[in-house]
Formats: C-alpha cells, sequence, structure tokens
C-alpha cells in the first residue's frame, strides 16, 4: 500500500518539482526538468491503473492528520481515466509546445514552469477527496491556465485572459460560499460523506453554479471562446481536453457523493442546461468564421453532454459519460493542435483560407477529418460508444426526451463538422494562399495524428475503459 | 445575537460587490469589487459556523487563511495583467465582444468568396 502512496505523490510533485528546478536551471539546462516534468509523472499512471484495477480507489492521507484539517487525497476509475487523458494530450502537445516556446531561449522560462505548474494542478483537482482541498487546486489550474493564455501578449488573448480570470475568480467565490454552508450544516468537508441526511439546497446550488462558471457549462460559458481561440495551440490542446473536465468531474463527484439526495428537480434542470448548451454550442460553431472559434463553441456542445448524466445517473450513463469525456478530450486536443500548425502555416484560421488545405496540409486535413469523426459520434469511434451508452442509458431510464436530444445532436455536430470538411476538400474556389510560412516539424503533425487515432481506436475496444468505469461508479446511482 | 449583525453586514458587503462587479467598467474597480465579495465571503465564513458550534472553531480559521492567501496572489496577478492590457490598448476596460483579428472583414461569415486569384 505504501508503494502506491508514493505514486500519488508523484503525480503531483514531479510536475510542481519541475516547475520550481525550471525557474531555477539555466536556459541551455531547462529542457531537462521540462522532459523530466513533462514525461516521468504519465509513466507512474500504468501501475496506478493496475492498482485500481483490483482495489478500485486508493486514499492518502497525510501525516496522520484526519480530515477535515488534514488532507486527504483519493483517487477512483473516474479520476484515472482523467489523468489518462491528461497525460496522453499533455504529450501529444508537448512537440507543438517545444517548437513555439523553445526551451533553450531565456523568454521561454514562465511558459515552461506555468506548463508544469496547470499539469500540477489538473493532477491535484483529479485527486483532491476534500471540498475546500479541490478549491485552492482549481484556482492553481485556474491562474496557470490565464497566465498560459496571456503568454500570446496580443490585446484578443490579454482581454481573453482577463475576463476568465474575473469569471474564474466568481466561480470559486460561489463555490467556496457553497463550500463554507456545508461545513456550517454538517461540520465536515470531506467529499463523501455518508453520514448525512440532505445536503442544503442553497449549499449544493453554490457550488454547482462556481463549478459551472469554471466548466463552462452554456449560458455560464462567455469566457471560454476568446480563450480557447486565442491561446496558443497546445494551451489550448490542454485546457479543453482536461482544465475543463477536472470541473465538471467535482461536479459529478458533489452531485453523486456530498449531496447524498439530490431533488430530482435540480437534476433535471441540469439536464436541461446540458440540452441547451448542446443546441446552442452547435449552433454557434456552425456560424463561426473562424476554425479555431469553431472548435471551441464545439465544446460548448460536447461539455453539455457530460451534464446528461445528472438526470439519467444509472451506471450505464456513468459509463457512457466517462467514456464521451475520454474520447472528446482526445479528439479534441488532436482537432486544436491540428489547428495550430494551420495558423502557423496560413498565418491565419479564417475558414476562407480553408479551401484547398487538404493538398496542402494532408496530414492536417485528414486529422481534422478523423477527430470530427469522434466529436459526430460515427460508428467506430469513441464518441459513438460514449454516446450509445448514454442513449441505451436514456432508453432504460425512458427518458425520450434525452434520446431524441442525443440523436439531433449527432446531426448537429456533423452540420458544422462537414461545413468545415466541405471547405477543405470540395469547394470551387480552391485559390493559392497568397503567403505560406514555415511548415512546422513533422512530429506535431503526427502528434496531432495520433490524438485522433487514438479517439478512433478506443472505440474498437472500448472494454477495458469501460469495465474499469463500471467497477467505480459514484455513489452507485439511484 | 451579535452574529446575526455579522451576517447582515456581510451581505450588504456582499451586495456592494456585486453592485460594483456589474456596473463598472474598469478593470481595476472590478477587482476591488470582487475583494469586497471575498471579504463578505470570509466574515461569513468566520461567523456562521461558530454559531453552530457554540465556540470558536478552528477549520473555518484555516480555511480563511489559506483563502485569504490564494486571494492576494490572484488579486497581485490580475493586477499585473491589468497593467499589461492596459499598455498595449490604452484603456483598462475589457472591449465587448469583437475580436481584433475580424475588424473588419465582418461580412465573410459562411463561405469563401470566390477571388480574382485563380486556383494553381
Amino acid at each position: 500500500m505504501k508503494a502506491y502512496d508514493t505514486l500519488m505523490l508523484a503525480l503531483v510533485f514531479i510536475p510542481l518539482g519541475t516547475a520550481l528546478i525550471a525557474v531555477m536551471l539555466p536556459p541551455t539546462r531547462r529542457r531537462w526538468a521540462v522532459l523530466l516534468g513533462g514525461l516521468a509523472w504519465p509513466c507512474v499512471l500504468v501501475p496506478l491503473s493496475l492498482a485500481i484495477a483490483r482495489e478500485q480507489t486508493l486514499t492518502l492521507v497525510f501525516g496522520g492528520w484526519s480530515p477535515p484539517l488534514g488532507i486527504g487525497w483519493r483517487l477512483d476509475a473516474l479520476g484515472l481515466v482523467v489523468l489518462w487523458v491528461h497525460a496522453l494530450v499533455g504529450i501529444a502537445a508537448l512537440p507543438g509546445a517545444w517548437q513555439r516556446f523553445e526551451p533553450e531561449k531565456p523568454e521561454s522560462g514562465p511558459f515552461w514552469s506555468l506548463w508544469l505548474i496547470l499539469a500540477t494542478g489538473v493532477n491535484l483537482a483529479t485527486l483532491a477527496a476534500d471540498l475546500f482541498n479541490l478549491y485552492v487546486a482549481l484556482e492553481l489550474t485556474t491562474l496557470a491556465a490565464v497566465a498560459l493564455i496571456a503568454t500570446d501578449d496580443g490585446i484578443a488573448a490579454l482581454s481573453a485572459a482577463m475576463r476568465y480570470l474575473l469569471l474564474a475568480v466568481l466561480g470559486s467565490l460561489m463555490y467556496v460560499l457553497g463550500v463554507g454552508l456545508v461545513y456550517a450544516q454538517t461540520g465536515s468537508l470531506a467529499m463523501h460523506q455518508p453520514g448525512v441526511v440532505e445536503l442544503n439546497n442553497v449549499a449544493l446550488v453554490l457550488m454547482l453554479t462556481g463549478l459551472m462558471v469554471k466548466a463552462a457549462i452554456f449560458p455560464l460559458h462567455v469566457w471560454l471562446p476568446h480563450a480557447y481561440s486565442n491561446a496558443p495551440g497546445p494551451v489550448a490542446a490542454i485546457m479543453s481536453a482536461v482544465v475543463g473536465k477536472v470541473a465538471l468531474v467535482a461536479l459529478w463527484r458533489i452531485w453523486f457523493e456530498t449531496a447524498v439526495d439530490p431533488p430530482m428537480l435540480l437534476a433535471n434542470l441540469l439536464g436541461l442546461i446540458g440540452a441547451g448548451a448542446i443546441v446552442y454550442g452547435a449552433v454557434a460553431a456552425y456560424l463561426q468564421p473562424r476554425l479555431k472559434m469553431v472548435i471551441a463553441y464545439s465544446s460548448i456542445s460536447q461539455f453539455g453532454f457530460l451534464l446528461l448524466l445528472l438526470p439519467l445517473a444509472c451506471q450505464q450513463a456513468f459509463q457512457g459519460a466517462g467514456f464521451h469525456l475520454l474520447a472528446h478530450g482526445l479528439a479534441k486536443a488532436s482537432m486544436f493542435l491540428a489547428a495550430a500548425n494551420i495558423v502557423t502555416v496560413l498565418g491565419s484560421d479564417s475558414i476562407r483560407h480553408l479551401p484547398g488545405l487538404d493538398k496542402r496540409m494532408p496530414l492536417e486535413a485528414f486529422t481534422l477529418a478523423l477527430a470530427g469523426i469522434t466529436l459526430i459520434g460515427l460508428p467506430p469511434s469513441g464518441g459513438f460508444t460514449g454516446k450509445w451508452m448514454l442513449l441505451s442509458a436514456a432508453w432504460e431510464v425512458q427518458g425520450w426526451f434525452w434520446m431524441v436530444l442525443i440523436v439531433l445532436s449527432g446531426l448537429m455536430s456533423a452540420a458544422y463538422i462537414f461545413r468545415i470538411l466541405a471547405l477543405t476538400c470540395f469547394h470551387p474556389a480552391r485559390r493559392a494562399v497568397h503567403h505560406l510560412h514555415a511548415r512546422p516539424p513533422k512530429i506535431t503533425s503526427f502528434a496531432a495524428l495520433l490524438l485522433a487515432l487514438l479517439a478512433v481506436v478506443i472505440g474498437l475496444y472500448p472494454h477495458p475503459v469501460l469495465d474499469l468505469l463500471g467497477s467505480g461508479v459514484p455513489g452507485a446511482g439511484p | 445575537m451579535s452574529s446575526a449583525i455579522f451576517v447582515l453586514v456581510a451581505a450588504a458587503i456582499f451586495g456592494l460587490g456585486v453592485h460594483g462587479l456589474l456596473v463598472s467598467a474598469h478593470i481595476m474597480r472590478k477587482l476591488l469589487a470582487l475583494n469586497l465579495m471575498l471579504s463578505a465571503l470570509f466574515l461569513l465564513l468566520i461567523v456562521v459556523p461558530a454559531t453552530i458550534e457554540g465556540r470558536p472553531d478552528p477549520v473555518p480559521q484555516a480555511l480563511v487563511l489559506t483563502g485569504i492567501v490564494i486571494a492576494v496572489s490572484t488579486t497581485a496577478f490580475a493586477l499585473a495583467l491589468m497593467v499589461r492590457l492596459f499598455r498595449k490598448q490604452g484603456h483598462a476596460t475589457i472591449h465587448p465582444d469583437i475580436d481584433p483579428d475580424l475588424l473588419g472583414r465582418r461580412h465573410d461569415r459562411h463561405q469563401p468568396e470566390a477571388d480574382n486569384e485563380q486556383a494553381p
């Protein structure tokens, strides 16, 4: 058991330690800290996965101080899936970030430290087992993410970062207010509160709203499109794949584990908000004039699916939502990485430059198409498996509205994906772009393609992940 | 009895903060409003659990201490970001939803219009 404790510590302290070391090292040596921080902690996930498959949850309490004063960590199947998405996307985004912010340059020092601190924050938020520790982890994640968005240093990026920061602070303020009320009611901050009869609804709504701001769920999404589309490509990839998701996973945990018997009305309301997100995101994605904006609005639409778990609330829905989280994370990150390469070469991501892209950048065009298959949810892909599980969960609980919604959403995703693909491959005006910039190294294209392929392959072999998720349903569902 | 006063004061301060956040355009004012709301929040966190326990409870105080540290560092970071933004655009407000990249070519919404340039 002690060995796993060390491994869980490594998940947080490797990126944190290397972030601090990266600041102190001279620029010529910095790359070793970056490589160690970026590649070492994903290796730790392999033995941890084996342990989770055997024991389902791992817990760790620091220094013999029991909660609430002490800090406890907990890793379960859902957390493991989030960590795997983070690890895979983090590794795939590394070449692109490396090429853009070479560690040898003195001025790219802050970027790499922030990059590693973002990894620390995401891992910590996944492991946190009490409500306040989660708040600290989410704040760390947000601050690092805001600073990374601002590295672009244009007015657009700085404004997007500032808006994200203001809204995120407001969100965490509401979350902490809810946490304070929970503590006043129960005298405990643990996420798993078996003894509590019923959580105060005001506290629950405050915490959920705060987390929904951080996760950019539809009516509270205003910061997301500009933040994602103005961030450097690798940063946008990490953010869309995991930064929003950790807040959503925290929302699930609070819903199923902290709130013992949440009211059904609230569940349906949150499901409807999810439905609104799915429709709004898809329609807005269809209307965007920039490729990165299309991908960003598509994120809002796909995040809506993750809220459908609350009204469906059964084991299949949990497996489906967890799987969707994995598939969407991989596909969306690969699209952002491909879009970053397109911006580098064309100098713009306005969709009127897309015609003829399949001739000039075939790898990127193929990546967009392949990731699009997962986003639409066409059969052999990971996105299909996730949506299919959600669909059969809706059948099981006889939620006909949700069934119609899930089927329709596939059509709407197809609309915005095919708009991009049709412009790329079939538009009559396949004109030359006046000025092509230097092509980024092939490895960045292959990294994006690999993520998109992975999103399809997990659809062909879904059983290891589904079995893992099935063993660790939080609160066992009603 | 006395804790009721604190709760009311916290609510009033929180309301002032919400008003400031919504009404003012300058980022500095928005940050001040957020800090005001945070102060109200910390006041509430200290007072409310104490009324239930009946004696000083160390846990909320530890939480508030951590919260203050986070609030201070977040504010410092936000101020630095504001200064950066001010130097770039000459005013410290967030521009409404206009993407500077697209200013002046708003017309190209859906379809790439056919150009006089020919396909190779």
